[in-house]
């Protein structure tokens, strides 16, 4: 058990209903957080697709730690930590691509695709029972769930099946997206802001701030979009899914994207139907195109990622301050060319740094930060809606702060460890 | 490519530069309106993500036509985005003009921009390569395509409530 110096005992920054702006703000939690939250859970690093033929790699990051995820010869995946086991420095600064093995620039290390020492130069330095096989890049546990990659420091950590537990149906829900096509990544947007990477995370399990901090989103939908994204007052909830997980459910009609496909299809998917009318049957159109609309509901997966409604939100902490997002796009692998299309164009639509939503969401955290800093003994409220027993924990309104209090519950458990 | 004179070339530079640094001074003011009138109805306004040129078939920052650049106007003006009111200041200079084609109805430029923006007291510095498909119209120029190419397109950005 590692010991820290310093006068804050975690335990006491989250009551159950109430933070402390402390654990946005305090570097030696900052510190702590990536001990004992991101190098001892499982934290996604990539989707299956991102690296799809044997070669193929992606950088991504565990907590503070660069890592590279390549499929090997094997067709395994691999996430190695990207730093030469000489003198650390990183052996890979391309951000994807293919490769047959990878070599530090420094000294001329090299190493197979699964990390192991494959040659160095001189090596009789070393003498002569220098064994190569202790000296690979480190190489972390990964498993994955349909497609989501995850990857740990800690051998220990319980098998990633039941760290997910009940998260795992939502996540088959999420990947009714493919619309009958394998679900793939269509590309990324990436911004970071000024502010402590929880802020971010509460928020993907806050409906209540959407109609206020998204109205100039909502005025530039149609009236029939503009009404199904106003949620405030229907019959969603957010449920804590154990383990920091949660779930908030904004349109419950649109939780199973197989389920009532003979609804009719809205006014801004009429075009589309149209042309995939073209060279699809009416029932393979509509499965489609309820599919290019996306998920009816957000999966908040502790730490680092969720399923929010029709892309991967990952983010990263980079400083006690500063906190790097990515906002991956789905789509069909192999589907209809103008499906893909609508659901980039979608995706500008709202995220990303010029999109109509994430420059506002960015300000608000920012906004966060700036206002949480001094008057620590004014605690920041948690506390919004009372929860009843839900399916898999419990259950409030779907403005409800249900989700973040799910999330501080595990932040608690693992930082009190 | 039609067949100038060195006087004509030297001319039209003139002519582009000082159209491209109309539309810069309109936008450091914000006069988002006028802006919209330099437009055609059939071009794109697009922030491309990295060096991919199939822009419709990607991901990109921004990929606005017609209606999503007047809906991207009006959201920055009707006061309910946070992150444009109020917005960042900006203050923008384009230069290193060349002109890469040339017809009687179209000129291409390519061209540097720099931009610094300022909010909380804070500046932001970016760069970009830009390229014009200008339309000739009568003794003027309409924008046809502007491709805005970040520098750090396909990198970690910040959020941006502005136009480029």
């Amino acid at each position: 058990m590692l010991d820290y110096p310093h006068p804050i005992a975690p335990e006491t920054l989250f009551s159950g209903d109430r933070i402390k702006s402390t654990m946005y703000e305090d570097q030696s939690i900052f510190n702590e957080e990536m001990e004992k939250i991101f190098a001892r859970t499982w934290v996604w690093v990539a989707h299956d697709s991102e690296v799809p033929e044997k070669g193929s790699f992606k950088l991504s990051w565990v907590g503070p730690q660069s890592v590279i995820v390549v499929r090997d010869r094997k067709g395994d995946i691999n996430v190695l930590a990207n730093r030469c086991r000489h003198r650390a420095a990183t052996v890979c600064e391309v951000k994807q691509g293919k490769t047959s093995s990878f070599q530090c620039p420094y000294h001329g290390w090299g190493y197979a695709l699964d990390g192991s020492l494959r040659a160095l130069p001189q090596p009789e330095e070393y003498g002569e029972d220098f064994d190569k096989s202790k000296y690979g890049m480190k190489s972390l546990r990964s498993e994955s769930y349909r497609g989501m990659i995850f990857a740990t420091f800690n051998e220990a950590a319980e098998p990633l099946d039941d760290f997910l537990g009940p998260a795992k149906k939502w996540i088959d829900l999420f990947m009714k997206q493919g619309g009958g096509y394998p679900v793939t990544t269509l590309g990324e947007h990436q911004f970071s802001f000024p502010g402590n990477w929880k802020i971010q995370l509460e928020n993907t399990t806050d409906a209540y701030h959407f109609p206020i901090v998204h109205k100039s989103f909502l005025q530039s939908l149609d009236k029939e979009a503009e009404k199904t994204f106003t949620f405030m007052d229907g019959a969603g909830f957010v449920e804590d899914l154990g383990n920091g997980h949660s779930v908030m459910v904004m349109i419950p009609e649109l939780v199973d994207l197989e389920a009532n496909l003979d609804a009719p299809i809205p006014e801004r998917f009429q075009q589309l139907a149209e042309e995939l009318r073209k060279e699809h049957g009416e029932d393979q159109v509509r499965r489609i195109v309820r599919a290019v609309g996306g998920s009816g509901f957000n999966l908040n997966l502790f730490p680092n990622v969720a399923c929010s409604m029709a892309f991967f939100r990952v983010l990263r902490p980079v400083r006690v301050n500063e906190t790097a997002i990515r906002h991956i796009a789905i789509g069909m692998k192999g589907g209809p060319a103008a499906a893909n299309r609508m659901r980039l164009r979608l995706h500008e639509h709202f995220q990303g740094p010029l999109g109509f939503g994430s420059p506002d969401d960015s300000e608000v955290w920012e906004r966060v930060q700036r206002g949480a800093a001094g008057l620590e003994q004014q605690e920041i409220l948690v506390n919004r809606g009372g929860d009843e027993q839900g399916t898999d924990g419990p259950r409030g309104h779907v403005s409800a702060e249900t989700g973040m209090r799910a999330a501080y519950k595990m932040w608690k458990r693992m930082m009190s460890a | 490519m039609s067949k100038l004179t060195s006087l004509e070339q030297t001319a039209l530079l003139q002519r582009v530069t000082q159209f491209i640094w109309v539309e810069a001074d309109l936008l450091d003011r914000k006069d988002y309106d006028a802006w919209l009138t330099l437009w055609t109805q059939d071009g794109h306004y697009i922030l491309p993500i990295g060096d991919i040129e199939d822009y419709q078939n990607v991901l990109n920052l921004a990929y606005d036509n017609a209606a999503m650049r007047r809906m991207r106007i009006d959201r920055f003006k009707a006061g309910f985005s946070i992150s444009s009111a109020p917005p960042a200041q900006t203050v923008r200079t384009l230069s290193r003009f060349v002109i890469s084609a040339e017809d009687d109805r179209e000129v291409q430029v390519r061209c540097a921009q720099h931009l610094v923006e300022d909010k909380f007291g804070r500046q932001r510095l970016f760069a970009a390569n830009v390229t014009y498909v200008l339309s000739r119209a009568g003794d003027g120029f309409l924008i046809r395509d502007k491709i805005v190419r970040l520098l750090n397109s396909d990198g970690i950005l910040t959020s941006i409530s502005y136009l480029f």
